[in-house]
């Protein structure tokens, strides 16, 4: 049993070893262009969490992130490949800046209104691919990536009758759809841009961990995605709880829109996510597809995008993009690894 | 050319806590036929893993013609002359038999290419020599289970194997091919091949091996010549009690139809009929034993009754009710399953064993609350079941897939057998557990029928079939060719007619 158990501790911390691997590799090409590795790290660690400000930007960029990640890993339980957040979230922030900016609504519904917007027309999006793969089985990692497209072509389009004269964002949201910054009750934040949404964020992880282990349809959700023939003959459709984990994912992916149209800009603007939904990817990937990880993950690569900003000073920008990279080759290969070496203990 | 003696020195080989060979030795006599007998998880395939290169010893030796010999990897075996044949034949479905045999090796013939003629000539002689009768050019996809077994017998000797490792050979054959299969290691042993070979079936044991080993539990508790032992008394060897033999049974008193089939057709996963018109009812408080060949329906009739795979015609009623749609529907109407792949459908492997013994009841009240999954009551219901049918060990929090066969088996049954179902499909409800086990679940299934049950019984054991069924008939091409009770037949006559033929009609056959 002990054998077991280390096993187990050892395969369990493989996202911790994926990092600091990923570091020292990216120590290593630090050092090839004459850099200082730890001056770079210090530097990069100060900048993210070194001042109240620093946190916050770090935090705000780590929220769009765990939404993304969280819509991710939940289709994986089910056994889905979710590729579509970026579009989800996408089409979450339209849906959210445009109720906030027209919906006729007292101040008090708006928020709750826009929020719903977010999650509804992401999880429709996300419940397009997800039907198509309970009624036909066609495959969803093709038809996320493609609606995707379709996503950024349907803003464009909409964009014509929708966006200011001159740009490309609608109008700013009413007061009551606002999502306060969290600066206002920690003046230690600043004026960063983190706001509400990372609330929303925790209180959606917390809800998806206890969905996933605590409920009944949680039971059947992992259980198609551990064996879906046992599942089925558990009495469970595949199909039907597919379907409905890919909605639940997209409405997910669909709310992260608000953290920059809701908590940050205040209108939606193209281009907003900045690649967070497929980043989404990486992060459920090195969270390993539990909510707690997920957070966890996400404040890490929150960190790197944020705290990259100061170090291409010294180091070119496209450093913190190597460093991304490495981690999530790491990740993908520290499992594996990790289990060997604990075989051959054994 | 004569086989070499092997000699197996004092082999330890442990997987982390658990020894599963401890100080084991044990001599195949050159020319020998040499039986491995044990309940599952005696060490007995890891021994022979050993033997092949596909594990190391942790200490011990291999002696082979007196001289040490480290056996790196299964090259190394097969350069040494062992071949194996594994319970999971590993064949390339959709290529010829010669192909098989040849593949690794294929050599090169005029301008690099293949020689397919060379090859179709060199399997068939093989296969005259040893009386290994096979088609060189038939696909493997096409042959029967025991034709596909002799491929791999030949593909052994094809690389010059001189002693033969066989991994329980019979237990996917009808009593007449394990017959033919004697034959041929017969044969070899005149020819001066040595063959060890693993099984649990202890008539096969007298009537084939000249040396039997017995292990328990990772230890050689004995070896004699064959002769010299009676079944009895490997049978105590091997559990290290003789089981008691089923209580005399209570006749059956049977009921209202619980399980009912009229008229059905059913597709196999290629969209060809594998169920052609079966009808059939078992009534509450018997049990109808399923017996067939595999592959000639029963897998397509288990699953059509559960609800896993659509019929194209006919209905199912399960206690009354007629059965359309999922699963759900069908364990709703009062069937439990106990499937024939239990890691494919039986079990979420990755799931805890608490969590298994939910599958298929997760709706249910003893699984939560509302909407609400789990807690104390399941916690406790898991131990209580664990229990009861022996799961070891007992911790509801362990990982189906760390479990052994037989205990992920035990599992399955555990959960199956719990639910209070009016209709039990049970499909090879012993495969893969011991005789102690064994024992267990007969009884228990035993008594589901005298509590009123009724129960669908395939099994690929006719012994099994016999000692537990009211009725037995007969799946041969997706239909019911005979029907018959314990009382009105035995192995020989049913696996006569698991082929097709008539009992009259066969003797003709064979001659």
């Amino acid at each position: 049993m002990t054998a077991e158990r280390r096993t187990q501790l050892l395969v369990a911390s493989s996202p911790v070893l994926a990092v600091l691997a990923a570091l020292a590799a990216g120590a290593a090409v630090i050092a090839a262009i004459g850099e200082d590795p730890l001056a770079i790290y210090t530097l990069l660690f100060r900048q993210a969490f070194g001042t109240g400000y620093g946190l916050g930007q770090t935090l705000f960029r780590a929220t769009p992130l765990i939404f993304g990640g969280l819509s991710v890993a939940l289709a994986f339980r089910a056994g889905l490949f979710n590729i579509g957040g970026e579009g989800q979230m996408l089409l979450g922030g339209l849906a959210a800046a445009l109720v906030g900016a027209y919906a006729p609504l007292p101040a008090l519904a708006l928020l709750p209104a826009a929020l719903l917007a977010a999650a509804a027309a992401g999880g429709a999006w996300g419940a397009i691919p997800g039907m198509l793969k309970a009624r036909f089985g066609a495959h969803e990692v093709i038809n996320t990536i493609m609606l995707n497209f379709i996503a950024l072509s349907l803003v464009g389009w909409l964009g014509h009758r929708l966006f200011e004269t001159a740009t490309v964002r609608t109008r700013e949201i009413a007061a009551g759809a606002v999502l306060p910054r969290l600066g206002a009750w920690l003046p230690a934040l600043r004026s960063a841009p983190v706001n509400a949404s990372l609330l929303i964020a925790l209180l959606i992880a917390a809800a998806l961990a206890a969905l996933l282990f605590r409920t009944r349809l949680g039971y059947e959700l992992r259980a198609v995605g551990l064996n879906a023939p046992g599942a089925e003959y558990g009495g469970i459709s595949i199909g039907r709880t597919q379907a409905l984990a890919m909605t639940l994912a997209g409405a997910v992916a669909g709310l992260g829109g608000v953290n920059f149209v809701l908590g940050y800009k205040h209108y939606f603007e193209l281009g907003f996510t900045g690649g967070a939904g497929f980043m989404g990817i990486a992060v459920a990937l090195l969270g390993r597809n539990s909510p707690l990880g997920v957070i966890i993950a996400a404040l890490f690569f929150g960190a790197l995008a944020y705290g990259g900003l100061v170090v291409n000073q010294r180091v070119p920008r496209e450093l913190i993009e190597v460093l991304e990279a490495l981690v999530i080759l790491f990740a993908i290969s520290a499992r594996p690894l990790l289990e060997r070496v604990a075989r051959r203990w054994a | 050319m004569r086989a070499p003696a092997v000699q197996l020195h004092e082999i330890t080989r442990r997987f982390g806590a658990l020894t599963a060979n401890d100080r084991v030795s044990c001599e195949i006599a050159s020319g020998e036929i040499h039986a491995l007998v044990g309940e599952n998880g005696a060490g007995k395939s890891t021994l022979m893993h050993q033997l092949f290169g596909l594990l190391q010893p942790d200490s011990g030796e291999i002696r082979i013609d007196g001289r040490a010999t480290r056996i790196a990897d299964p090259a190394a075996a097969m350069a040494l002359g062992f071949g194996m044949v594994h319970q999971h034949f590993m064949l390339v479905d959709t290529l010829t038999v010669a192909e098989n045999v040849v593949l690794g090796r294929e050599g090169a013939g005029a301008f690099g290419f293949f020689d397919r003629a060379r090859a179709e000539r060199e399997v068939a002689e093989l296969g005259a020599r040893y009386g290994l009768a096979v088609d060189p050019q038939a696909r493997i996809a096409r042959l029967s289970v025991g034709a596909q077994q002799r491929v791999e017998i030949l593909k052994a000797l094809a690389r010059g194997a001189r002693v033969l490792i066989l991994d329980e050979p019979t237990a996917v054959l009808t009593p007449q091919e394990a017959d033919e299969l004697f034959v041929v290691l017969r044969a070899l042993r005149a020819g001066g091949t040595s063959i060890v070979f693993i099984t649990h079936k202890l008539t096969e044991v007298k009537a084939l091996a000249d040396r039997v080993t017995v292990m328990r539990a990772g230890r050689v508790v004995g070896s004699a010549p064959a002769e010299e032992l009676s079944v009895e008394h490997i049978a105590e060897w091997m559990v290290g009690r003789v089981p008691a033999p089923l209580n005399e049974r209570s006749s059956a008193a049977p009921g209202a139809p619980q399980i009912v089939c009229e008229q059905l057709d059913v597709r196999d996963d290629r969209g060809l009929p594998a169920i052609r018109g079966v009808s059939l009812s078992v009534r509450a408080g018997e049990i109808v034993g399923v017996a067939g060949v595999e592959g000639n329906g029963q897998h397509e009739l288990l699953e059509a009754i559960a609800g896993l795979r659509p019929a194209r015609a006919g209905r199912i009623l399960i206690a009354g009710h007629v059965c359309t749609g999922g699963a759900r529907a069908h364990r709703a109407a009062g069937l439990a399953h106990i499937p024939s792949d239990r890691l494919h459908r039986g079990l979420v492997p990755d799931f805890t064993l608490a969590e298994n013994l939910m599958l298929g009841q997760q709706r249910g009240p003893r699984s939560g609350r509302g909407l609400w999954f789990g807690g104390s009551s399941m916690r406790a219901h898991a131990l209580e079941l664990l229990k009861a049918f022996d799961v070891r060990p007992v911790s509801p929090a362990l990982q189906a897939r760390r479990l052994s066969g037989g205990n992920q088996q035990k599992l399955i049954a555990a959960r199956e057998l719990s639910c209070a179902a009016q209709a039990i499909l049970a499909a090879h409800p012993t495969r893969g557990v011991d005789l102690g086990a064994i024992d267990f679940l007969h009884r228990r299934l035993l008594a589901e029928r005298d509590a009123g049950r009724a129960v669908l019984l395939i099994s690929s054991e006719l012994s099994e079939l016999l000692a537990l069924s009211d009725r037995i008939v007969v799946l041969y091409e997706g239909r019911i060719v005979h029907e018959t009770t314990p009382a009105h037949t035995d192995e020989r006559t049913l696996g006569l007619s698991m082929t097709g033929r008539s009992a009259t009609g066969a003797h003709e056959a064979l001659a």
